[in-house]
């Protein structure tokens, strides 16, 4: 699995560090996304999975074949 | 709108804004139900005769939520007026900051602040948001009763937090409160509208006037510096004060008057929020109780900039869009039994606060503020219990925020 995000996109909601604190975390200045695990651990792809699935944004995009 | 072609026949078309039942108060418009079943995106007949589309379904919802397409600008004339022009002329809505503008100068402004609204940020103030909470519950003790829950802790309790955010006296809430509810009145005058804007944005360019001659650590001293910095006008940064301080409290208030009067007709799911020993018991409740009350109830709306194809209809660039998160939150396509409470269920998906880039600044914030509000306020009262029937509890009926006028309780 291959993560990427769209900053632009990010509205800094944080849902998806309150889900997969492992794989994502938020800018201090701004609360825009910090993505910290690009190509995430298997154990974290679910977590991974809802936040895509969650986000307000629509700004994270998974790529499940990479 | 002239330029549009609007159905023939216009008699299928039903009436927007549509009443809720006053004996289902807490379910949607059984008319707008009723269009939601016939499909997700439709026309309804809106003020002065005009036809916009609302947008039902969940899925197209969040679609466009997203889609940059779509335009929050009031000022564009096809705009869909959120109150009846007779009491307000859509292009003399009050100016509530990037909540009225399109990226990129939303984010800029928006980014600005954004920061203050972090999960660390936010979670290192549950400590002072439990202390507030257990001081104005031990002020209703010690009071009489029965008392009105709105004026003693759902109105003072996000009150308090925003004003400390911001740097801004809580001693002056009775002011900012009045005026606030002024603002999402939808039955309030235009001319009543503007004056308490003006009353707001004056008084709060008044403190970071303050705030620039002596900073602290609060939010109006970073806007402030802003202004130091010439990256944001006085008038500017005054009414993102404005923003802040009526979206710090009068959503909030409502979503706790209204959720505990719901629980209170839920006994035993509020006994599981009471005895929850795992905080994730009350994390999902709170999801599932913004869910169900979805209190932005006469809808979000914009307006299409480029023709639009969803769900097999086309809007057409300069038509008026409405979002209605109350039916979105209620698709039986996501929600499984969307009509029943249910404090158990995964209800993330809700969209309670929006989405795309103006999904609600503060939202965790108030998600914090009901996660510790709702389980303190059952653990100190274990018999709370409404004083007045529900048939005389008074619905905001009439306001932008869905809510309660007041809730007397006794114990």
């Amino acid at each position: 699995m291959k993560i990427t995000v769209d900053e632009e996109k990010c509205c800094g909601a944080g849902q998806c560090v309150l889900i997969a604190p492992e794989v994502f975390d938020q800018r201090d200045d701004d609360g825009i996304v910090v993505l910290l695990e690009a190509e995430p651990a298997a154990e974290h792809q679910d977590v991974v999975r809802e936040s895509a699935s969650v986000c307000p944004a629509a700004a994270i995009h998974l790529d499940e074949k990479a | 709108m002239t330029t549009h072609p609007v159905p023939t026949d216009t008699t299928a078309i039903p009436d927007f804004p549509a009443p809720r039942s006053a004996s289902c108060p807490f379910a949607p418009s059984p008319q707008m139900r009723a269009l939601a079943d016939g499909g997700p995106v439709s026309r309804v007949r809106s003020w002065g005769g005009s036809t916009p589309w609302v947008v039902t379904g969940h899925a197209e919802q969040k679609a466009l939520l997203a889609d940059p397409r779509l335009s929050v600008d009031f000022a564009n004339p096809g705009f869909p007026s959120p109150v009846d022009p007779q009491y307000s002329h859509p292009h003399a809505r009050p100016d509530l900051s990037f909540v009225g503008m399109d990226d990129v100068e939303h984010a800029r402004l928006r980014r600005m602040i954004s920061g203050t609204f972090t999960i660390k940020r936010v979670e290192a103030m549950r400590p002072g948001i439990q202390r507030m909470t257990d001081t104005f519950i031990d002020e209703m003790l010690d009071g009489p009763k029965p008392v009105d829950l709105v004026q003693a802790l759902a109105l003072p309790l996000p009150s308090l937090v925003i004003s400390e955010l911001l740097g801004v006296p809580y001693a002056d809430h009775e002011f900012f409160q009045t005026n606030s509810k002024t603002l999402v009145s939808a039955v309030a005058t235009g001319e009543q509208r503007q004056t308490a804007h003006a009353a707001l944005s004056q008084y709060l360019d008044g403190l970071i006037g303050e705030k620039i001659a002596e900073p602290g650590d609060d939010l109006l001293s970073k806007l402030g510096r802003h202004v130091e910095a010439g990256e944001l006008t006085r008038r500017e940064a005054a009414t993102m004060g404005v923003l802040l301080l009526l979206g710090g409290h009068e959503t909030t208030a409502n979503m706790i008057s209204l959720g505990t009067l719901l629980l209170l007709q839920h006994p035993e799911q509020l006994a599981a929020i009471r005895d929850a020993e795992d905080q994730h018991v009350v994390v999902d409740s709170v999801e599932e109780l913004l869910r169900y009350l979805s209190i932005v109830h006469l809808g979000r709306r914009r307006t299409a900039v480029e023709d639009i194809e969803i769900a097999g209809k086309t809007i057409s660039a300069g038509e008026g869009v409405i979002l209605l998160g109350e039916l979105a939150n209620r698709d039986p396509l996501v929600f499984e039994d969307p009509d029943r409470l249910d404090i158990t269920r995964n209800a993330r998906q809700h969209q309670a606060f929006g989405g795309g880039t103006h999904h609600c600044i503060g939202q965790p914030l108030a998600r914090l503020e009901l996660q510790v509000l709702y389980p303190t306020l059952f653990r100190r009262i274990p018999t709370l219990r409404a004083a007045v029937p529900l048939e005389e509890t008074r619905f905001k009926y009439d306001a932008v925020i869905y809510g309660l006028h007041e809730l007397p309780v006794t114990w």
